[in-house]
């Protein structure tokens, strides 16, 4: 269900931040922050956890490392076993190369995959955009109207933090529906 | 970054007076309006060059490599010459990318765009020698890659170095393919928004994946990138090293020594970073990115040349002394063959190309000086490639029965496959400087207030009403 949003738009990333970090001792509920560029520091003053895509690394790393040490075995002393000059026909040292990339392969792959099931990225979205200059020059912090909500503290917030611009939106639809629609 | 990004004791890493919207419009602009004269010249020539490569290819596959200029004693030559010369050049992309971001290097944001793009395009020219290589190519998936069949099943040889190769080579490409798409994304985005014509905005629409600059999602992508410098930063490592098995694993003497891991990474990075330095010497003029890739970055980079060089120089030393002091009759033989027999020509370019031309790199004046610096790049990847000539040829050419000593002298199909590669090479840099934005402006807005003074404040100058309230 969309939620109705109270937006400040800011041309600094120092003003965001401090912005960001008094909305939450104001006590608001902050649906989102819009950047053009990862701003160091937002993601932990807007008390975002950090992501758990590591674990997704991990696990498919160590998924392709088990992957190449059974295959690797399987072929090498069972399907297929070679009788080199009387030596093992378990060589680990020279498995080593062909495990450290398979490592790297599937975890690297899955990182990927992960990433895009974590940000709900796919060919064809549609962005809404909320501001047209969002991935250009402009940050946006996108407020919730719920019962913690003020519009008077709200907007002198963000005029302390010199935001440009204050717009009312919805979370499912872009400035531009937003405005043709309503004011 | 609003900490220690504002520190006065640091150049500024964007020259200029730029506001964030600036670089947008910079970068985005050039791809943005028709291509230049200059650039149809540079890509039609490039992809003459193709063309003419490709046909030579073609020529090789249906005739046989028997059109090579190999014979009984030296088997491997200008094919796998090309190979390793192409995938060191490979390695500065990941290395910009990947090491320099662990290591919170700034300066990187400028530049890690196109040399990841160059780190593709070398892998790809890289790939194709393996591949004729094999002589019947279409028969390659059935002894590269392991997979049950009917053939007993007989499978791949995972002793085998030339395997550990099939697997280092293509997973780099992969990791660094993947890498440079999730680093384009949100650059992507902001071509999408501004793009005018349906057509650019389905492209960019598509490849941009529908990123809006949500912090919830840079939270995710951040982590995700680091964890693909953190992937990279050993596979960078990895690859050379497991080229350098394929020969230091042989028992030919001048190939089976205990250095060529390190040796061959860090030549590696020397002539990546010297073909980096040619191009980014020529797009910065052509593309007038001087405010982006300024002279503190050529000489940073510069600063890495000699590194690397100095330390390729002290190799090459190394490999003297080990073969003097192992004693073995053969070892020494074949370095002082190296330096004095009939392919001395080739050790002495090499010498000359690799240690003693950047030593001009000491000198900051000539450091900061983008002529000299182009000349010396172009003398360093001729240097690099005449080192795995040296290494391949001149090892093999005198084996162990005087009586089977012969010389090498490559084809006209040969040299026309090399050069064709760099048509290749070039006919995937000009697009990629056409189509996508060719400097990850998406990071150099985070470095922007580096180096300046405290306050400075990125009002893009546009009006726009202050304090506007809109209700819905």
């Amino acid at each position: 269900m969309p939620e109705l949003l109270y937006c400040g738009v800011f041309k600094d990333d120092e003003d965001v931040l401090g912005a960001v970090k008094e909305c939450r001792e104001a006590g608001f509920d902050i649906h989102d922050v819009y950047t053009p560029y990862a701003v160091h520091g937002l993601d932990r003053a807007m008390g975002l956890p950090f992501s758990k895509i590591t674990w997704v690394t991990f696990g498919c790393g160590l998924g392709g490392l088990t992957f190449g040490l059974s295959l690797m075995t399987y072929v090498t002393d069972y399907d297929w076993a070679m009788n080199v000059g009387g030596k093992s026909s378990l060589p680990f040292p020279a498995f080593v190369p062909v495990l450290f990339e398979l490592t790297v392969l599937i975890g690297g792959l899955c990182t990927m995959l992960g990433l895009f099931i974590f940000c709900r990225l796919y060919p064809g979205k549609n962005p809404k955009m909320k501001h047209p200059r969002l991935t250009d020059d402009r940050f946006m912090i996108a407020v919730k109207k719920n019962q913690n909500f003020n519009i008077g503290r709200a907007s002198e917030l963000f005029r302390k933090f010199h935001a440009e611009q204050m717009l009312d939106l919805d979370s499912e639809y872009d400035c531009f529906a937003s405005q043709g629609g309503t004011s | 970054m609003s900490g220690n990004a504002c520190s006065p004791l640091r150049e500024p890493l964007v020259l200029g007076g730029k506001k964030l919207g600036d670089i947008t419009q910079d970068v985005c602009g050039s791809i943005e309006g028709k291509p230049s004269t200059l650039w149809w010249f540079g890509f039609l020539l490039a992809l003459t060059v193709a063309g003419i490569g490709a046909a030579t290819m073609g020529y090789q596959i249906y005739t046989g490599i028997g059109t090579w200029g190999l014979n009984k004693t030296v088997g491997w030559a200008f094919d796998i010459t090309n190979f390793v010369f192409w995938v060191g050049i490979g390695h500065a992309g990941t290395l910009i990318s990947a090491i320099l971001c662990l290591f919170r290097q700034k300066w990187r944001t400028s530049v890690n765009r196109s040399a990841e793009a160059m780190t593709i395009f070398a892998v790809i020219c890289a790939a194709i020698f393996p591949f004729i290589h094999m002589g019947r190519p279409w028969f390659g998936a059935f002894w590269a890659l392991p997979y049950p069949n009917f053939r007993g099943p007989l499978w791949v040889n995972f002793r085998s170095p030339l395997l550990w190769d099939v697997f280092a080579i293509s997973t780099y490409f992969t990791i660094s393919l993947v890498f440079w798409f999730i680093g384009l994304i949100p650059d992507n985005a902001t071509v999408r928004d501004r793009a005018k014509h349906w057509l650019r905005r389905a492209f960019y629409g598509t490849v941009s994946l529908g990123w809006d600059g949500s912090v919830k999602k840079w939270n995710h992508y951040e982590t995700a990138y680091l964890i693909f410098a953190g992937l990279s930063t050993p596979l960078v490592v990895s690859v050379h090293t497991i080229v350098s098995m394929d020969f230091a694993t042989s028992v030919i003497p001048g190939w089976h020594t205990t250095i060529f891991p390190p040796y061959f990474v860090i030549g590696a990075i020397f002539s990546g970073f010297a073909m980096v330095q040619t191009l980014l010497l020529v797009a910065r003029k052509t593309m007038r990115l001087e405010s982006y890739i300024t002279v503190n970055h050529l000489e940073v980079m510069a600063k890495i040349i000699l590194l690397t060089g100095s330390l390729v120089g002290l190799a090459y030393g190394t490999e003297f002394f080990i073969a003097w002091y192992s004693g073995s009759q053969y070892e020494q033989f074949a370095f002082i063959n190296r330096a004095t027999g009939p392919f001395s020509w080739a050790y002495w370019i090499m010498v000359s190309c690799n240690v003693l031309s950047p030593q001009v790199l000491w000198f900051r004046a000539l450091r900061r000086n983008p002529v000299v610096l182009f000349i010396m790049s172009i003398f360093v990847n001729i240097g690099m490639w005449f080192e795995r000539f040296v290494i391949i040829v001149t090892s093999l050419h005198r084996d162990f029965l005087p009586s089977s000593w012969s010389y090498y002298t490559p084809t006209w199909v040969e040299a026309v496959t090399f050069i064709g590669t760099f048509g290749i090479f070039f006919t995937c840099f000009f697009l990629f400087i056409r189509l996508l934005p060719a400097i990850a402006f998406g990071e150099v807005k985070g470095v922007m207030k580096w180096g300046q003074p405290k306050g400075h404040s990125h009002d893009a100058g546009h009006s726009h009403a202050h304090g506007e309230v809109k209700h819905a």
